[in-house]
């Protein structure tokens, strides 16, 4: 107050001073992006979370336009959706980038998710980091469930028809929790309703909370790099790291050049492949919900499929939850299953680049045989990749334990 | 008052009250909003019964009715349909229907139904809820001896909507309260009191 006091009379240090004696507005942007030193061999694994960013807004931006056209109720919203699409001015852009913006959201994620994997990022000291990142990660996936009953489709009603009944699984409880969900003895108006304010209220703010949080705990611990080497231990005599250049503006500006590419691959497909050949927007979805067939062919979108493809590879009700469950959870214990001595797979011996491009090929055959008809034949491939899924992180305390690591240098390396 | 002076008894006991009440009104502030969740006494009304007229149907054929929004298949088999019902009770999970809640009582016989010539049940699979498809071709070929497919995740019932052994279906087919109100007419939901 004193200060402030003394102050009065003639201004000094203008406005940006003023605005500094009220609100840490220079001492934040300072700690958060001209002063938060992160490694200078960054590569392009590293652009996903600012693109993560991009999709986020995108579909807020976006999101927030199509709700003053949606009307969220059994009798309309498919109609609703169709007015959007055919009669709103520029409505069917507005659409078809919020619907890219969903698939490109989980592109972004799984890719940013799998940067992690091949560093080590969710590594001592960042595991507080990778575990909001994981919750992040479960309100999207509700986030994108409930918005796919929006358009009151066939492939909304009955893709939500199988992911609610899934709760009705759980012992003693199930029947009554599914009923609360539902908020009806079927999905009904009542159930739209509800998942319209989940989808454009409850879950955005808590996806815009945990992701602060996220970066919160980033800026504190610092940026993990492709050497997995912690460059606050070397700092010159500045008190800055030696490997480390300021996140604005020489960060920011080689994001700029990523967001710009990106933005050319999202408007490819928003422009010239809007439903992505049925993987996007699906097919069944162009006709609106009937209470009375399920679709010959029910399959989730392409991002919910390698979980979906554990779930009915399963020949029990209870059990498909359970593993269901437990394959889209596993990910969270990465930080105390990886016994590995270094975090990059710079370091790392065979066995770890082994068992990574397995999962990852895993992961992709899972996602392909969630998109199938239920034939025995895939079932059993479901089967056996389930169990290689589950295999890379059970046995990862066991395989990242005998693993031969080599020696990680003491300042970041540059390759090209 | 200096640090000597503090009753931190006094003071523990304080915050342990403030915070036990605190949790307390808060379970309390929560039931309204959970309850809240629950079908309205709307929804609830909706679920009123439903009447279906049976005077058309052909051995054979099947009608699709919404009770409460859920799918209810109504099949009139023909005799063959039902002399196969013996047949492969061995490859069934639960071929008496000994599972209380899938059927009242008075279906809980061997044709699972009032009258052996009409099956009842919901068309949701008792898995994750799709509408199963009628193939009720007998194909001995494929071991198939007709009844219902689910299409989302490979479930399989006979022709009594009871589950075969082997798929991740728990129980069979949910038969619903009904009732014949004449020959040719059933309500579906209630199965006492005037229609």
């Amino acid at each position: 107050m004193a200060r402030i006091e003394a102050e009065v009379g003639k201004p000094q240090g203008g406005f940006m001073k003023w605005i500094d004696d009220r609100f840490p507005f220079t001492s934040t942007m300072k700690y958060h992006a001209t002063e938060y030193y992160a490694s200078k061999n960054f590569n392009i694994w590293y652009v996903f979370g600012v693109l993560a960013f991009v999709v986020l807004f995108i579909q807020l931006f976006t999101g927030i336009f199509l709700t003053m056209n949606y009307k969220p109720s059994a009798d309309e919203a498919f109609a609703s959706v169709e007015y959007i699409m055919r009669d709103v001015e520029w409505g069917w852009l507005i659409r078809y980038m919020h619907s890219t913006g969903a698939s490109f959201f989980f592109i972004v994620v799984y890719l940013h998710m799998f940067r992690a994997m091949l560093y080590g990022s969710y590594k001592k000291p960042r595991e507080l980091i990778w575990i909001i990142g994981m919750l992040i990660f479960l309100v999207l996936m509700a986030e994108a469930f409930a918005g796919y009953l929006l358009p009151w489709g066939q492939m909304s009603y009955w893709g939500a028809q199988v992911i609610i009944s899934l709760f009705g699984a759980i012992p003693w409880v199930g029947d009554a929790l599914v009923e609360i969900i539902r908020g009806d003895y079927s999905i009904s108006d009542i159930t739209l309703n509800r998942f319209f304010a989940l989808h454009v209220i409850a879950l955005p703010l808590a996806l815009i909370g945990l992701i602060f949080v996220h970066i919160v705990a980033l800026h504190e611990v610092g940026s993990n790099n492709p050497d997995g080497i912690e460059i606050k231990n070397n700092k010159g005599a500045d008190g800055v790291p030696l490997d480390g250049i300021a996140f604005h503006p020489y960060h920011t500006s080689k994001d700029l050049v990523a967001i710009i590419v990106f933005l050319m691959i999202f408007s490819s497909v928003v422009f010239f492949a809007p439903d992505m050949g049925g993987y996007f927007l699906e097919h069944a979805n162009f006709e609106p919900a009937n209470l009375t067939a399920t679709p010959e062919h029910i399959a989730p979108v392409w991002y919910f499929t390698p979980f979906y493809a554990i779930l009915r590879a399963v020949p029990d009700k209870l059990w498909g939850f359970i593993l269901f469950g437990l394959s889209v959870l596993l990910p969270l214990f990465l930080p105390w299953l990886d016994r590995s001595r270094v975090k990059s797979i710079r370091y790392r011996g065979w066995i770890y680049k082994s068992a990574l491009s397995i999962f990852v090929v895993t992961f992709l055959v899972l996602g392909w045989l969630g998109t199938m008809p239920a034939a025995p034949v895939y079932v059993l491939a479901a089967r056996i990749f389930a169990v290689i899924y589950f295999s890379f992180f059970i046995l990862m305390p066991y395989y990242t334990t005998i693993d031969k690591t080599k020696p990680v240098p003491e300042r970041v390396v540059y390759h090209g | 008052m200096t640090e000597d002076d503090l009753d931190r008894n006094r003071r523990h006991f304080l915050a342990v009250a403030t915070a036990v009440t605190g949790v307390a009104g808060a379970g309390l502030v929560a039931i309204p909003f959970i309850s809240s969740l629950k079908p309205s006494a709307r929804a609830q009304a909706l679920g009123a019964p439903v009447e279906v007229p049976i005077g058309s149907l052909q051995p054979g054929e099947m009608l699709r009715v919404l009770w409460r929004g859920r799918l209810v298949f109504v099949l009139r088999r023909t005799k063959e349909m039902l002399s196969l019902l013996g047949e492969h009770t061995d490859r069934l999970r639960d071929p008496n229907s000994e599972v209380e809640e899938q059927q009242p009582p008075y279906a809980a016989n061997s044709t699972r139904s009032i009258r052996p010539e009409y099956l009842i049940v919901e068309g949701s699979c008792t898995h994750l809820g799709c509408a199963p498809l009628q193939d009720f071709d007998v194909r001995p070929a494929e071991d198939w001896g007709g009844g219902f497919f689910c299409p989302c995740h490979g479930s399989k019932f006979d022709l009594a909507g009871r589950v075969l052994k082997g798929v991740p279906a728990p129980t069979n087919l949910r038969v619903p309260p009904y009732r014949f109100v004449r020959d040719d007419l059933i309500l579906i939901g209630q199965d006492t009191g005037a229609a």
